[in-house]
């Protein structure tokens, strides 16, 4: 199998690395660097358990994802929307409202919230609803995450009190 | 502190608050490691060879290739591990098989390698002939004269069967026929109830395979020591029970195996037993001596993890002419598939659904469970009370339609009430049914919504609205199943009054650790940060017999309580003694010891714990206490008290059926769950939510499609779980019926929010069409079908072996 140097920014680190081709981005995140805040549920592209936000704010499956493709690519995992000791808002919303019980598929809710505010910072339940359908809980029924997914928007620092451009950097 | 700095201390409950679950912030930052995230150093990664055949002999196994294949240490066959015995309920499973294999999930070799890669390529190397036998496509086929048999006694040279010593187990002795498993039970005079019934029903219902779908597939890792020990990570829910049988299997000291469950990626019950890629991960690493990891695959796990049982049901039921249930008789056939697990024992479950959920003064329950060479079938949420309920709660719509009787009026008339003791002997000290049926029916507007859809059935336009009405009776004390029920709490406090709660209950993402937390608290007067929980290691915690039973909140949280209270009275007679006091006067409250009627502090309970440790006479707060529920085993009759406390439900269900597509769509379900006591609100409405999204999977979407001994969906593309868009509006109430032995007046609740969907979804799409479906799962292609009368009717002649 051919082997290609990449350059992968994740979290706001640079990661040079050396990749066989036919590896994906989620085999890479978990396996080569170890970072398996990035889950498999399927391998597939069927649960979005691997989601991972690229840097227009766009959720993508890491699963269904080349890393050879990626040369040159910002990444954030669930870990990148954390700091030291303490967890962004999106994440404290899930926390605050129950929508966490196995906590397997909420890495993946977590990044497909914060793709889903990047561009609508007042969705919709049904567009709360319609944003997640890529992505499988199977504990809790999807209520709590949707009002996680209100209780996040609801409070998403506004783009100027944090020092950030754009929307999607809030997010994130 | 002197007198005047000396606060009061308000008195403050726990109980009843949306408290957050305590693993929240790891899971929400994506830092918990679940099994598939473990790294042990030095360990290889293992595969598993399934068979490519339904049913067949097999004839040879060559490994060669596969063990010439650079990275690859071992290769296991079943001739490799003479000394493997039989698992599973009925001990008709050996791990690796090596002369038959009897379904397409059916182990027959293992590897492992230094990568995944690596032993996937093995696999392929592997050659394996054949010699197919006939297929036993069902359980009506298995039954049939001349069936071919799944585990037929081995014969001796002459082709006579082999004599071989009792109790031999299944895997060896085989069996006569295709029946894998028997219940029978009864009580009151069948014949004479069914003399004084003015009406009489009878149908068949027949439900279908479906499976967990746990978000973290199935996995596990295993190490020995340089002495032999055993090490294992494990997702099982019953980690005790695996170490005493692990143990037996390899023939060792149950001490010398210790389970460490990280944290698990869903259960479900679908971690009860013990399944071969366990036993064979254990053969791996005893035979490289090193750790071994296998992780299942989303197919694998599809195709090789438990499922639900199929059932064909057929069920009679009676009453009077004034709405007095008089009978009830039930033949099932379950589809046991190739092995005995635990979805055999269901019958446990449906027979008190049929015996007690309503008053019923004779009832009649024979269970025949047969061998296919389907995939075979586990426990799942609900533990055959979603077949049950399915069957008796249309029955009791039919028979209130033709006696012209109210459903709700006819329900109400034949529920249980408090005091209760049934034909089955379960003894309900609380229930609170009526008041799940009156608060459903009433939130949801049941009555007139009910009768406005029969006006409107034939109204213009394709979409007809219809409701339905279901309830549920469930073991909500723990279930006296094993030899004990029981579990273990050891609590310990800190010099900073901090608590280590030390419990032999699993986490599986329901927020046990939370809810016991919370209990602890409550008793020494502690904010829920005070509390760490060790709860995943059998070396370290007390024994529990596992999370199974809706059992946790109530046997491993009265264990909590009663160490916080020995803690508590240990504390208090300290203080007591320390500040020259009557203990009987003093409390624990927010963190302070205070004099129970004023809330004036008496000292802080840091300090007092200190003033402890730190002294001539050191002494620490450190307490155990084993839960025992006063339940008892049934008889050989199935009957006893088998739970501490029963747990109620109402569920009310309101569809759209689009009659020109089959469509149906689920708009909202009310339900009003007696679960004795709201301990934690938030985690209880995350457990009822999620419940009810898993029974709207089962009524309406899940179906796993086995052909002929193959399963023909193992994704999700084509399993279809619900999702975000379609989940119903949820209107969620409780019934406090305060138990008298639950913690705090609480019951269990874990499976009872699935149980009554699919049963009330049947009733609301007959409300709203005039047509009753007795199949599941209610697909667009089922229901077009059914409303057009072109679905035949399922028929099943109730059948007793001789």
């Amino acid at each position: 199998m051919k082997n290609r140097d990449i350059t992968l920014h994740i979290n706001g680190e640079e990661c040079r690395l050396n990749v066989a081709v036919n590896r994906t981005l989620l085999e890479v995140l978990r396996d080569q660097l170890g970072m398996t805040e990035t889950k498999y549920g399927c391998g597939t592209g069927e649960c979005g358990a691997c989601t991972v936000l690229l840097e227009d704010g766009k959720a993508i499956n890491s699963c269904l994802t080349l890393a050879a493709t990626m040369d040159g690519k910002r990444i954030t995992t669930a870990a990148g929307l954390s700091d030291f000791g303490r967890v962004n808002h999106i994440q404290q919303a899930f926390i605050d409202e129950a929508a966490i019980q196995c906590g397997y598929c909420t890495p993946g809710m977590v990044l497909k919230t914060a793709s889903l505010l990047a561009t609508n910072r007042d969705p919709s339940d049904e567009e709360i609803r319609h944003a997640l359908e890529g992505n499988i809980c199977r504990c809790t029924g999807y209520e709590k995450i949707v009002k996680a997914v209100r209780k996040a928007a609801r409070t998403m620092p506004a783009p100027a009190a944090c020092g950030a451009e754009t929307c999607t950097e809030v997010a994130q | 502190m002197n007198a005047a700095e000396k606060p009061v201390i308000v008195a403050d409950s726990l109980i009843g608050q949306r408290i957050q679950k305590k693993d929240a912030p790891e899971k929400a930052a994506g830092k918990t490691r679940y099994i598939q995230d473990m790294v042990v150093p030095g360990m290889l990664h293992a595969k598993i060879l399934r068979s490519a055949r339904v049913h067949a002999r097999i004839l040879s196994i060559d490994t060669s290739a596969a063990k010439a294949l650079p990275g690859v240490h071992v290769v296991i066959t079943a001739a490799d591990v003479p000394d493997q015995q039989p698992i599973g309920v009925a001990r008709d499973h050996l791990p690796l098989k090596g002369e038959r294999v009897r379904s397409l999930r059916d182990e027959i070799a293992a590897v492992a390698a230094d990568s995944e890669e690596i032993a996937e390529a093995a696999l392929r190397l592997i050659r394996v002939e054949y010699e197919d036998l006939p297929i036993v496509a069902g359980p009506e086929d298995a039954i049939k004269p001349g069936a071919p048999l799944i585990h037929p006694a081995p014969l001796d040279a002459e082709g006579r069967p082999k004599t071989l010593p009792p109790k031999t187990p299944v895997a060896f002795a085989g069996k006569a026929d295709n029946v894998a498993m028997r219940f029978d039970y009864t009580h009151g005079d069948l014949a004479a109830a069914e003399a004084e019934s003015d009406v009489v029903v009878e149908d068949t219902f027949q439900l279908h395979y479906v499976t967990h779908c746990c978000m973290g597939v199935s996995g596990v890792i295993a190490e020995f020591d340089a002495s032999g020990n055993l090490l294992m990570y494990s997702n099982t829910q019953v980690p005790f029970l695996h170490k005493r049988e692990f143990a037996e299997y390899l023939d060792i000291d149950p001490a010398r195996v210790r389970i460490i469950q990280p944290p698990i990626g869903g259960g479900f019950g679908s971690k009860l037993d013990i399944y071969p890629f366990e036993v064979i991960c254990i053969f791996l690493a005893r035979a490289a001596k090193r750790p071994v990891k296998m992780v299942f695959t989303r197919e694998e796990e599809f195709l090789a993890s438990p499922t639900r049982q199929p059932v064909l049901l057929t069920l009679r039921s009676g009453c009077r002419k004034d709405g007095t249930l008089t009978f009830r008789q039930v033949h099932t056939l379950h589809d046991n598939g190739a092995y005995t697990s635990w979805g055999a024992t269901t019958p446990f479950v449906m027979m008190q659904t049929f015996s007690s959920l309503y008053r019923v003064p004779a009832c009649d329950y024979h269970t025949t469970v047969v061998y296919t060479n389907n995939p075979y079938a586990g426990s799942f949420r609900g533990y055959g009370n979603l077949q049950a309920t399915f069957a008796i709660e249309q029955h009791m719509d039919m028979l209130a339609e033709k006696i012209g009787m109210d459903p709700l009026d006819f329900r109400l008339k034949n529920a249980q009430d408090a005091g209760e003791v049934t034909g089955q002997g379960m003894t309900f000290k609380s229930c609170g049914f009526k008041e799940c049926l009156t608060t459903a029916a009433e939130r949801s507007d049941y009555r007139r919504k009910h009768a406005d859809n029969i006006a409107n059935r034939n109204a213009r336009g394709p979409v007809k609205r219809g409701i339905g009405i279901a309830s549920m009776l469930h073991v909500g004390g723990g279930a006296k199943i094993y030899p004990s029920d029981g579990c273990g709490t050891i609590l310990k406090l800190d010099d900073f009054a901090n608590v280590t709660l030390i419990t032999g209950a699993s986490e599986i993402g329901q927020g046990s650790e939370t809810v016991l937390s919370q209990l602890v608290c409550e008793e020494l007067g502690l904010p829920i940060s005070a509390v760490t929980v060790v709860n995943n290691d059998t070396a370290i915690t007390p024994w529990d017999v596992g999370v199974h039973a809706s059992r946790t909140t109530f046997i491993a949280g009265n264990s909590a309580i009663g160490a916080a209270r020995m803690a508590k009275a240990k504390i208090l007679a300290a203080a007591a003694r320390k500040h020259d006091c009557d203990e009987a006067s003093l409390d624990l409250r927010g963190g302070f010891v205070v004099k129970a009627d004023s809330g004036e502090a008496v000292v802080e309970l840091a300090r007092l714990m200190r003033s402890l440790h730190f002294s001539d006479k050191a002494e620490l707060v450190m307490t155990t206490f084993y839960y025992e529920p006063p339940s008892v085993h049934q008889d050989k009759g199935f009957k006893g008290d088998v739970s501490a406390a029963y747990a109620w439900a109402t569920q009310v269900v309101e569809v759209e059926v689009d009659t020109d597509t089959g469509i149906v769509k689920m708009t909202k379900v009310t339900g009003t769950h007696d679960v004795g006591r709201v301990l934690n609100r938030l985690g209880l409405e995350g457990q009822i939510e999620g419940g009810v999204v898993m029974g709207q999977g089962y009524a309406l979407t899940e179906n796993l499609i086995v052909e002929n001994g193959v399963t023909r969906n193992p994704n999700f593309r084509d399993y279809k779980l619900v999702t975000a868009p379609e989940i119903p509006e949820m209107d969620i109430s409780f019934v406090e019926s305060m138990d008298g032995e639950g913690p705090r007046g609480a019951k269990g609740v874990g499976e009872a929010p699935s149980i009554c969907i699919a049963a009330a979804a049947a009733n609301a799409i007959y409300n709203a069409t005039g047509v009753r479906i007795f199949g599941l799962p209610f697909t667009p292609e089922a229901v077009y079908r059914a409303l057009r009368g072109v679905t035949s009717k399922p028929h099943w002649q109730a059948w007793k072996p001789e």
